[in-house]
């Protein structure tokens, strides 16, 4: 397993040089994610398609490291999942840190609206506000 | 036609390729290839070259194969497997392969062992669909069924499928893609699944149904004389060790 985990550093380091630093986030926070998106099929132009919403789950793996960001698109929740290292993340941006008690907020599922409300971490913004 | 190679599975992992998507690849490991022996037309009357791998300890082998190995100059091995090559691509005995034998994007097929499951279930053993959960079902949900007729044929056909067991049987995995090669490390990194443990050694050729591109080494891709010529000259210090035991 050892050398596994070696080939799996090195191509982290490999998908990291170059790319845009993760910032610090945790389940709760409200996330917006660039995403390189591919247009049409003959030419590849790509567009950077922005994807907003709240971080629900994080898995630590190394290499296989991966975000959950859950959102409403027309009344439809939407959950996305997201290799961490991928390259066609562009980039992460934090738009605002929640204050939750879990490390999966799962239960967002169920709840609409009012309930599904994250209040913010006061530490952080407390200056600012 | 050249000559295939031996290397380790050391597991299984995934990489992103240029376009950003998960590609599952299988880590192969070369480390030590070396050619034993060569067969030849005048002498054998088939081309082929005989190819060693893995670590052994001289006092677990017979005397014969110490022999063998002397006659080559070559560190023992524990693994011999010959490769038919055709007169073109003969090796010198001695030579290490080296994991640039293969060019990223090229066809493999790999031959290995595959892992044992013991006694299993036609479930397992030949994908059957079982038998209902319910509707009076009791006791066999995962049985066979019928294995035939009634007073004739008054017997049940050969090759009727049926439990026993599985897995442990030599097997090909054909035309899977060279996804990247680490010269350096010894390592192959060859996309999808291949048979065996981690640990298993299996044997890695170019892909009988596909071209071989016109990039891969001929007639092999072998280790620097440099990096070669220290092994050779270990070979004969540790000759005359073997004749003491």
């Amino acid at each position: 397993m050892n050398l596994l985990k070696k080939i799996e550093q090195k191509e982290i380091e490999r998908l990291r040089s170059g790319a845009a630093a993760i910032p610090d986030f945790a389940p709760g926070d409200t996330l917006r994610v660039n995403v390189r998106v591919i247009e049409g099929t003959g030419e590849a132009r790509e567009r950077i398609q922005a994807y907003e919403g709240v971080c629900v789950a994080r898995k630590n793996a190394g290499l296989n490291s991966s975000f959950t960001v859950r959102k409403i698109s027309f009344g439809e929740g939407v959950e996305r999942v997201f290799p961490l290292h991928s390259p066609r993340v562009e980039s992460i941006t934090v738009v605002r840190k929640g204050e939750v008690r879990r490390a999966k907020l799962y239960y967002l599922r169920a709840r609409r609206g009012k309930s599904a409300r994250i209040t913010e971490k006061q530490s952080d913004e407390a200056g600012e506000e | 036609m050249r000559t295939g190679v031996l290397a380790k599975k050391i597991g299984m992992t995934r990489v992103f390729d240029a376009q950003g998507r998960h590609v599952q690849v299988t880590v192969l490991k070369m480390d030590g290839c070396q050619v034993v022996a060569v067969r030849d037309q005048q002498k054998n009357g088939y081309t082929a070259v005989q190819l060693g791998f893995g670590d052994v300890k001289v006092k677990n082998m017979t005397k014969a194969a110490r022999g063998h190995f002397a006659k080559a100059k070559v560190e023992p091995k524990k693994n011999l497997v010959e490769f038919r090559v055709d007169e073109k691509s003969l090796l010198e005995v001695g030579a290490e392969l080296s994991a640039a034998h293969f060019v990223p994007g090229q066809f493999v097929d790999v031959t290995g062992t595959t892992i044992g499951k013991g006694f299993a279930g036609v479930i397992a053993r030949h994908h059957f669909g079982g038998m209902p959960a319910s509707h009076g079902v009791s006791i066999t949900h995962r049985a066979h069924g019928s294995t035939g007729n009634r007073q004739d044929p008054g017997r049940v056909f050969k090759n009727k499928k049926m439990a026993g067991h599985l897995g442990d049987k030599r097997r090909t995995i054909p035309n899977l893609p060279v996804v990247s090669v680490d010269e350096a490390e010894g390592l192959l990194f060859i996309r999808g699944a291949v048979p065996g443990c981690e640990g298993a050694v299996v044997m890695v050729c170019d892909a009988m149904k596909k071209k071989l591109p016109s990039g891969a080494p001929l007639p092999a891709g072998l280790k620097k004389k440099a990096e070669s010529a220290a092994p050779k000259a270990e070979a004969p210090a540790a000759a005359p060790e073997e004749k003491k035991e």
